[in-house]
């Protein structure tokens, strides 16, 4: 009996989850880091150099860190991720956005500021990854309540 | 607060399509208290992703540091009147959604 139900489960549970497979799954260690080094190292980008390819549009100063707009984009050609890490919120890791082909490496995208921080992109272009970063100074953080 | 329904464009631009797509969701970071002092549970989605015609273009994954209500802009290479998008989301609560729509 226990074995029975145990099998309708699993057979209940695949089936929920298989229109789902086409999600990468979350990456829990990465999200889950509380410094950005950590984050970057969990999400598969061991070092990355300074480019000025990749491009970050934010205000200087941000009223409302609860809500943030940035925009991300890369001119690196063949680019197929961005990564945004806000440096200074308690999980740095924000986002990471994977482009297939038919995709533009573009997204805009509102974001919570714990306290003024360096807005770190990262971009992976054919293994390499390049990064550029930008502060924003925060006059009212958007993390707590 | 569940999740509500979702609201997506989609516009031709010069040389790509514009989509954007507004999504009703409290993305609790886990650190709110709400008015009785209680911590309010982490409620966020975490994957995201668009699909042209039946093709997925964009796979994200994203965190609690996504604003209450997120808004996303995404660029998609050419296009043409008529091609069906679909976002669709799940969070770590495991609720999820969907919307499509026609590029006008």
């Amino acid at each position: 009996m226990n074995r029975l139900r145990r099998a309708l489960v699993a057979a209940i549970a695949v089936g929920l989850v298989k229109p789902l497979a086409a999600l990468a799954a979350w990456n829990k260690e990465a999200f889950g880091a509380k410094t950005p080094a950590e984050a970057l190292r969990n999400i598969g980008v061991p070092n990355a150099s300074p480019s000025t390819d990749v491009h970050i549009e934010a205000p200087q100063i941000a009223e409302n860190g609860a809500v943030v707009p940035i925009e991300i984009s890369s001119s690196i050609p063949g680019t197929t991720a961005l990564v945004v890490l806000i440096e200074k919120n308690p999980f740095p890791l924000t986002a990471r956005f994977d482009f297939k082909d038919g995709a533009l490496p573009f997204v805009k995208v509102n974001v919570k500021m714990g306290e003024t921080s360096d807005v770190r992109v990262i971009a992976e272009a054919a293994g390499k990854h390049y990064s550029a970063s930008k502060e924003i100074k925060v006059t009212i953080g958007g993390c707590g309540g | 607060m569940a999740a509500g329904p979702m609201k997506m464009r989609a516009t031709l631009g010069q040389g790509f399509t514009d989509v954007r797509v507004l999504m009703n969701h409290p993305m609790e970071t886990g650190q709110r208290k709400d008015s009785d002092g209680k911590l309010v549970p982490m409620h966020f989605i975490q994957n995201l992703t668009v699909t042209v015609n039946g093709k997925v273009v964009v796979d994200a994954q994203i965190s609690q540091a996504v604003s209450r209500n997120p808004v996303f802009s995404f660029r998609l290479k050419g296009g043409a009147k008529g091609d069906k998008i679909e976002v669709a989301w799940v969070d770590n609560q495991g609720e999820s959604n969907r919307t499509e729509i026609a590029v006008a």
